[in-house]
């Protein structure tokens, strides 16, 4: 390790934090979320209560005269919302539905070439001779899984789904709609979640480094104590105590969406944006990203030496 | 006389009425069938073992005896709960199941029927009415159930019900009823609406069954716990922001639900079931077997008592292809159990050859040593 040295006077080049902040606060950050989940779990709504705004629309179906089966067309919705002079380039990638039809087998796979795809992408882009200052980055950096408050466990589908996943993107499971579970129901479901995410050594974020602080690797832990979070969304506002707060107005009660006595909504948004925004980025990149490429390299390394090595047998 | 001990029977044994409840686990349906009963007549889904959630399950379709009482009226209901519906990531196998047994019911009584000499206590257990639950979702029909009810409708009168209702809130629930019951007209499904006649029936029971029809799909709420309400004890579940009430009218659909199959409208249900769903079946499966049936002879009236005989027949076929098969598995294991012994003995002649021969050899090997 090398000796650390302390300049005998003030240098100034510690100022070079606040240097680089100038230059990002011009470019703005880039966060890819994808929203995966079977159909009527509120997924748009959540994505519109965690930043605030109306971004996308949901993808049920309202009609009766529309068709049932939607195309599997996978496609980003791009906002700029912009916080404090921080300006930050969301892309929502909202997934129609899953798990809706008698047989389902196959139906996460558009998802996951998606999300391969959008690394595929960068990788052209990054190889290319003559590439971009920037690369313009639509790697997903989180991705949503949303499970059915059912009470019980987790379902064959969403095990396999999440497996596949947590192998090519950082995942955070959710559970919806949770305003439908007791707390007591809502605890023990959670546990028997962790229980069965532990069972099949399914890799969710947040992952511990060697780099991590213990302050971090505590976080980390608080954090993986309460996954999965059990939400609530509402665009709409309701009035509690005189105030007006985001939340559910029933015949019994109203629902406060960022009462943490009532659901983890504050808990998830604070995680995703307060916390572990930048974190999310840096480890597409440097883990799911660097996994990606180092397989396609491989791959195309041995595509090129088999047809020379054939020559030389001759 | 015949006609009042014929009723005091039925007083005594009850109204037997079949139920089946179907839906995906989570939906709330062990729940309804519990609340509905006053007891634990079926159990929750238990998983104990992590390594078990993943695994695809059988649908097993349980029936369960209960005797209740509504309006003075002895029912002795059966439930009939399909667990493991809707679970697997293919469900077309286990909706195959629901169908056929919903159809051996109607074989069963066909046969029985057709008998020259009937059995006195046969049970009937066709399926009166059959609850679909649709989850909270707060759009419209999923394919599935779109699917699902336009299948089972030619055979049983299905109930959509949506389950876990206290998970929408009043406008959504009024939105979501309002577009499933515009699918179930787009789609053509032919559920139980609580028909009328508009020049037959009288004023009352119009209003009763347009009430009631207004209502679907039924919004349920059930729940197993009682919590204490001024000073009552009553149904509910217990929210950090509030109590729903399950037999509360304001808060779910339940004792409406309750009064109609269970009280007004299970003479209907059954009927129906009996005189046009089995008809219905009857007809088909009959007409079906005329035309299969080797010559062609339309003129030949089948032999009612072929019928009954013949339900028989495949069973004790099935029963003797199992044993057939039984027996076969039995003589091939047997069979390479003798194999091996024989390569074993050989192995063993051989080894003993060699034996000789190294032993003559060594010994001839120092023989001519000198």
């Amino acid at each position: 390790m090398t000796e650390e040295i302390r300049a005998q006077s003030y240098v100034g080049f510690d100022s070079i934090t606040q240097q680089i902040e100038h230059k990002l606060l011009k470019r703005g950050f880039q966060f890819n979320v994808i929203v995966v989940g079977p159909t009527g779990l509120g997924k748009s709504t959540l994505i519109n209560t965690i930043f605030a705004s109306h971004l996308i629309d949901s993808k049920g179906r309202f009609v009766a005269d529309e068709p049932v089966r939607q195309t599997t067309e996978i496609q980003a919705a791009s906002h700029v919302i912009v916080e404090n002079g921080v300006k930050l380039r969301l892309n929502i990638v909202d997934t129609p539905g899953y798990g809706d039809q008698i047989n389902n087998e196959g139906c996460w796979d558009p998802i996951i070439k998606y999300i391969k795809d959008q690394h595929s992408a960068y990788l052209r882009k990054e190889l290319t001779a003559m590439r971009d200052r920037y690369i313009q980055d639509t790697r997903i950096h989180c991705c949503l899984f949303f499970i059915s408050p059912t009470g019980h466990s987790l379902r064959p589908i969403d095990v396999i789904v999440m497996k596949k996943l947590s192998e090519v993107v950082n995942v955070v499971p959710v559970v919806a709609k949770s305003d439908s579970l007791t707390p007591d129901e809502r605890e023990k479901f959670k546990a028997k979640i962790r229980d069965e995410l532990a069972y099949h050594n399914i890799r969710l974020y947040p992952f511990d480094t060697d780099e991590d602080e213990e302050e971090e690797v505590q976080l980390n832990e608080s954090i993986r104590q309460i996954i999965p979070f059990a939400v609530v969304g509402s665009e709409n506002g309701v009035i509690i105590d005189g105030k007006s707060v985001r939340g559910r107005k029933n015949r019994w009660g109203v629902v406060n969406v960022e009462d943490p006595n009532h659901c983890e909504f504050v808990h998830l948004r604070n995680f995703l944006t307060r916390t572990h925004l930048q974190d999310l980025i840096e480890t597409t990149a440097q883990i799911h990203y660097e996994a990606f490429r180092s397989k396609q390299l491989l791959a195309l390394k041995e595509g090129v030496q088999r047809p020379a090595g054939g020559a030389t047998q001759q | 006389m015949p006609g009042i001990s014929g009723r005091r029977r039925t007083k005594v044994k009850g109204v037997q009425f079949t139920i089946m409840v179907v839906g995906a686990s989570g939906t709330g349906r062990t729940t309804f069938v519990n609340t509905l009963c006053e007891s634990d007549v079926l159990q929750h889904k238990v998983i104990d073992e992590p390594e078990n959630a993943h695994q695809e399950t059988a649908i097993r379709i349980k029936p369960a005896n209960v005797e209740l009482e509504e309006d003075g009226i002895r029912i002795a209901l059966t439930v009939v709960d399909t667990p493991g519906f809707g679970d697997n990531i293919d469900n077309e196998a286990g909706f195959q199941e629901i169908m056929t047994h919903l159809e051996r019911q109607y074989d069963d009584i066909l046969a029985e029927q057709s008998r020259i000499k009937r059995n006195p206590r046969f049970r009937d257990n066709r399926v009166h009415a059959l609850l679909y639950f649709i989850p909270p979702t707060g759009h419209s029909l999923r394919e599935m159930d779109i699917e699902l009810m336009r299948r089972l409708s030619p055979r049983v009168n299905v109930i959509p019900v949506i389950g876990k209702a206290d998970s929408l809130t009043p406008t959504e629930l009024k939105m979501f009823k309002k577009r499933i019951m515009e699918d179930i007209e787009h789609y053509d499904i032919p559920i139980y609406n609580f028909p009328y006649d508009e020049e037959e029936d009288d004023e009352e029971s119009i209003a009763d069954n347009m009430e009631l029809r207004a209502m679907l799909p039924f919004a349920v709420v059930g729940s197993e716990e009682e919590v204490e309400v001024d000073g009552e004890l009553v149904r509910a579940r217990v929210y950090p922001w509030g109590l729903v009430e399950v037999d509360n009218p304001n808060h779910s659909d339940f004792v409406r639900l309750r009064a109609a199959i269970l009280g007004s409208h299970l003479n209907d249900l059954k009927t129906l079931t009996e005189d046009v769903l089995y008809e219905t079946y009857r007809t088909e499966k009959l007409s079906r077997s005329v035309e299969t049936s080797p010559g062609g002879n339309r003129d030949s009236v089948i032999h009612p008592d072929q019928l009954a005989t013949q339900s028989v027949r495949i069973k004790e076929e099935q029963l003797r292809r199992e044993e057939e098969k039984l027996r076969e598995v039995e003589l091939r294991v047997q069979r390479e159990i003798n194999e091996k012994r024989q390569e074993l003995m050989a192995k063993e002649a051989a080894l003993r050859n060699l034996e000789t021969r190294i032993n003559s050899q060594s010994q001839s090997q120092s023989n001519t040593s000198f």
